[in-house]
């Protein structure tokens, strides 16, 4: 067979394929070559066919049947047999190949040869591929040669060691003996290995550390070596662009770190060489950047003094106004991470910071915008989200989400007046609309919501805002809502702080109609628009029929959600239109609850979610405390006061009890009777998510407590259970057992409760709204009271239900509480 | 620690490729796209483009990325010296060359040697060894060698012996 063809030649062979079917044509002869030369055992040219074969290797074509050449080669005595063995070890094999074990042995000899060039051949690949089973047999020896005076094998001993460190962490104690001398080497490639095996034994084991910290002194050694590096004067084998060995010095400030870390008296040790290093520095070339940035980590990372931290956040500040981008990205990087610890020294760059935001590099803009948003405060508000607006109008379609997020929360914390903060909402609505989060609308409401007297201002600009465009989703969201609530402001013309716009009644209509009909409303953006026209029906006054025409049209509507508005909506204009005003009426101010960012989903205004067919439509909660409600009056003393309404009072999947809310504000958490238990979970108020929310509704203990017959009359009887919880001694759980003894239903049973001022309450959902005859069966109901000052339980309940043909109604008042219910 | 150094060419055609962590080769062919399996939340990939190719090491957070690429340019430097004017031909040709200069350099991932004199007499010092072990067929290659590093002494121009005046003509250089 002739002999096989030299690695030059079969390179220059396959560059002269055209195309990539001619070129694997190539290979695979070649290849075929190979193996049957292999085949074959040819010592000769064994060599060459492995070349080639981690040549066609890099290429991506299959080489896995020269691992065994590879081990051949290794055994062979010839320097370039174990060279291109070695090298083809660390290609082909690893530590998922069985095959590699074999190599062992062969290394373990190389170990010891007398030539240095093997035993580093052989430090080499143990240091790259080493498994953890030849790393365990071969520490001893790579332990020896860690003392050998021999430079060039110490430092490549060193490194192995570290390998073997990582595969096998618990051989770590085996090559502390030899660390003791490392530091003494004047060879600055020993130095270097040997500064990163101490970094890693450090970085592995706490225990280690204390080691090194305490008894070797470490810390003066490095100190020392640093300043010998920074001292000298030029020494042209360690010199890189005029500073002596970078490379080193960085390692040291990475191995001081981890030493100063948590550590004051290894901080105080380095305090000043860290200082001379910072101002030593040439910053001309990278070289020195790369240094002072080590040198910046370092005293970031350490209980270094106020004045060493200055200077650290000054050299950052210096970077970024550095022409090249690699030293700012990593100089806005740093600056993220000390943001939070040291807050003013950062702000003193903040006009750079803002600068970068017009860069043109992206993941420079990225991190300048992170920036930007935490270093907002009260005192730069305006300034800074003057420049935050116009960098969403002009950032790339990636940022524009998180832009405006942060924007939004931003403004919500330091916002200097309630009409800048929805100027600004508006603004980011109108520039970056569609890229809102879906959670910010609701969280927009709330705070329309809130502002009471800009209410005029805000619908008027959100109307002259969607008349032109309606495409952006979350904007005409938000408009919908609000022109649906104040409608009415819109119309009279009666804003303060703009000139007011006359609209007529008919051209608000004309535009919602619009939003309805557009191919680029969403479903939900759809369903607003639908409950808004509903909504302006109690509000306009010579539209009323237009209204009631376009709610019947959309009862046929393809859209589920839609039409069951709809259905919902005409059925309040024919069966109920005595209850539709109080219905529609304007929604009470949203209690605040805490929000945790733009994820939090904090309260929906009731339109996302799907309702159970039999519901009614979201009714607004009454005014506060202006409309004294039956119950009230009837109870008569102004000691009682009504219950906080419970969160979203505006749950589409309230009112199951049908009337159960429309009474209002002694309201019970209104759920219906059909919804899961889930439901009332998540709109219990914060005072009783303490105890209760992530427990189980009926906590142990309690019992003991004996239960009363709170009310019984006509048949109806109501029986209440106590329990107390366990986690919040001033709460009491009563279950109400409500159960009838006649021989009729009693049908849309209703249940409510008003207790004294000095305690809350919270009513569940009932189990159903029927009480069967004869005592088959009972409607529970659970009741939580908060009772913080520990007073007599008293409580006065109103039962109203369908009997007999005739609807019925009845007060009463429970005053026979047990003393363990309440104390 | 580094977790791979490529080289590739303005094409994406690999002239290098060096991994020290076990990597998942989904398909054999395109070894640039099994690169982007190993980019983790931790890696970074730190790069350099000189003429026509992309030195391109992968690194995590143990490394300084500044550092990283005084590394690139040293490594390459180390590269101009050991090939004289390097260019993409020559690591073309002489992919196992370019391995034994990077295994002088880095070393399971961290960095050995950053010297660029003492790796590159290191590795005159190991070709040697391997040229004193070619046999015949390496016969041609001493040949050449040994007349380039011979030491010709600087031939006279005239030589003056009393009275006799010899022009000593100009004949090639052996060099």
């Amino acid at each position: 067979m002739p002999a096989p063809i030299r690695l030059r030649e079969l390179i220059r062979t396959i560059r002269t394929a055209r195309t990539q079917a001619e070129e694997r044509e190539m290979i695979q002869k070649e290849c075929a070559a190979i193996r049957s030369s292999f085949r074959e055992e040819d010592n000769t040219y064994r060599c060459r066919n492995v070349a080639k074969l981690l040549y066609m290797h890099m290429l991506g074509y299959p080489a896995h049947f020269g691992q065994l050449e590879c081990l051949k080669l290794i055994a062979s005595q010839k320097f370039t047999d174990k060279r291109i063995g070695y090298l083809g070890a660390m290609l082909l094999l690893d530590e998922r190949q069985d095959v590699h074990l074999l190599m062992t042995n062969c290394i373990k000899n190389d170990l010891n040869h007398s030539t240095q060039y093997v035993q580093g051949l052989a430090l080499c690949t143990l240091g790259c591929m080493g498994s953890s089973e030849m790393c365990r047999d071969l520490a001893g020896e790579v332990e020896k040669l860690l003392k050998t005076s021999n430079s060039y094998l110490r430092k490549k001993a060193a490194l192995c060691a570290v390998h073997v460190i990582r595969k096998v962490p618990e051989l770590m104690e085996m090559f502390l003996p030899a660390t003791k001398n490392l530091l003494n080497e004047k060879n600055h490639g020993v130095l270097h290995t040997s500064v990163v095996l101490l970094t890693e034994m450090c970085e592995r084991s706490p225990d280690m550390l204390a080691h090194f910290r305490k008894n070797e002194k470490l810390v003066p050694q490095l100190v020392r070596i640093l300043k010998n590096l920074i001292m000298s004067g030029y020494s042209p084998e360690h010199d890189v662009s005029g500073i002596s060995d970078p490379f080193l010095q960085v390692r040291i400030l990475r191995l001081l770190r981890i030493l100063g870390r948590n550590d004051d008296d290894s901080s105080e040790a380095m305090n000043d060489i860290l200082a001379q290093v910072a101002t030593n520095t040439e910053t001309s070339k990278n070289v020195g950047n790369a240094i002072l940035y080590e040198t910046v980590l370092t005293i970031m990372d350490i209980k270094s003094e106020s004045g060493l931290r200055v200077l650290a956040i000054n050299i950052l500040g210096r970077f970024l106004l550095n022409n090249d981008k690699n030293i700012r990205y990593v100089a806005l990087t740093s600056l993220l991470k000390t943001v939070q610890t040291d807050h003013n020294a950062v702000q003193r760059h903040r006009s750079t910071i803002v600068d970068c935001l017009k860069d043109l590099d992206v993941s420079i803009k990225r991190r300048a915008m992170e920036l930007s948003f935490a270093l907002v405060n009260g005192n730069n508000i305006r300034g800074m989200m003057k420049e935050l607006l116009y960098f969403l109008d002009s950032c790339e379609p990636e940022f524009k989400a998180d832009c405006a997020s942060g924007i939004f929360l931003a403004a919500e914390k330091y916002a200097p007046s309630k009409r800048w903060h929805i100027d600004t909402i508006m603004r980011v609505l109108t520039t970056a609309g569609s890229y809102v989060r879906d959670d910010a609308v609701p969280n927009l409401i709330q705070l329309i919501t809130n502002s009471v007297e800009m209410h005029a201002y805000t619908v008027q600009r959100l109307y002259k805002a969607i008349l032109g465009d309606y495409s952006q989703q979350p904007l005409v969201q938000v408009a919908a809502w609000c022109i649906g609530e104040y409608g009415d402001l819109l119309v009279s013309g009666q804003c303060e702080e703009e000139e007011p716009i006359q609209v007529t009644e008919d051209e608000v209509l004309d535009i919602l109609e619009s939003v309805l009909i557009s191919n680029m409303s969403t479903s939900v953006t759809r369903g607003y628009a639908l409950t808004a026209i509903m909504k302006l029906s109690t509000r306009f006054s010579c539209t009323v029929n237009r209204i009631k025409k376009v709610v019947s049209i959309y009862g046929s509507s393809i859209d589920v959600e839609l039409q069951q508005r709809a259905v919902e909506y005409n059925a309040l204009f024919k069966k109920y239109d005595h209850m539709r005003s109080a219905l529609l009426e304007r929604m009470p101010v949203m209690e605040k609850v805490t929000t945790n960012g733009p994820t939090d989903i904090v309260q929906t205004n009731g339109e996302t979610e799907p309702a159970p067919l039999e519901t009614k439509p979201p009714p607004s909660g009454p005014q506060p405390t202006n409309q004294a409600n039956d119950l009230l009056d009837l109870l008569g003393g102004n000691d009682i006061t009504p219950i906080i309404p419970t969160v979203p009072t505006s749950k589409p999947a309230s009112a199951g009890g049908e009337l159960l809310d429309l009474l209002g504000d002694l309201n019970l958490a209104g759920a219906p009777p059909s919804a899961p238990a889930s439901v009332p979970q998540l709109s219990q108020p914060p005072f009783l998510l303490d105890g209760l929310s992530s427990q189980p509704l009926f906590n142990d203990i309690a019992s003991g407590i004996p239960s009363i017959t709170a009310y019984s009359k006509n048949g109806l009887k109501i029986e209440f259970t106590f329990e107390r919880s366990n986690t919040n001694p001033s709460v009491t759980v009563i279950t109400i057992q409500a159960s009838n003894s006649t021989e009729l239903d009693m049908t849309d049973f209703v249940f409510q409760a008003a207790v004294p001022k000095t305690f809350q309450l919270q009513l569940l959902s009932p189990s159903s709204s029927i009480v069967p005859a004869f005592n088959t069966g009972t409607i529970t109901q659970v009741i939580k009271v908060l009772n913080p000052q520990k007073q007599q339980l008293r409580m006065r309940i109103k039962l109203t239900y369908n009997h007999k043909g005739s609807a019925m109604q009845d007060l009463a008042e429970v005053n026979n509480f047990p003393p363990q219910s309440w104390q | 620690m580094i977790k791979a150094i490529l080289i590739f060419n303005n094409h994406g055609k690999p002239r290098l490729s060096k991994f020290y962590q076990p990597y998942v080769s989904i398909s054999p062919r395109f070894n640039p796209c099994s690169l982007l399996l190993i980019g983790g939340s931790d890696n970074k990939l730190i790069y350099r483009h000189y003429a026509t190719l992309y030195f391109v090491f992968c690194v995590d957070s143990s490394e300084s990325e500044l550092g990283i690429l005084d590394l690139i340019q040293v490594f390459v430097e180390t590269l101009d010296k050991c090939f004289e004017n390097v260019c993409e031909l020559d690591l073309i040709f002489h992919v196992d060359k370019v391995h034994n200069i990077l295994a002088e350099m880095v070393m399971g991932g961290m960095v050995l040697e950053t010297n660029m004199n003492e790796i590159v007499t290191q590795i005159d010092a190991q070709n040697k060894l391997e040229k004193s072990e070619a046999g015949l067929a390496g016969a041609p290659a001493r040949a050449v060698s040994a007349v380039k590093n011979m030491n010709l002494p600087e031939i006279p121009r005239n030589i003056n012996i009393g009275d006799i005046s010899i022009k000593v003509p100009n004949l090639p250089s052996f060099k």
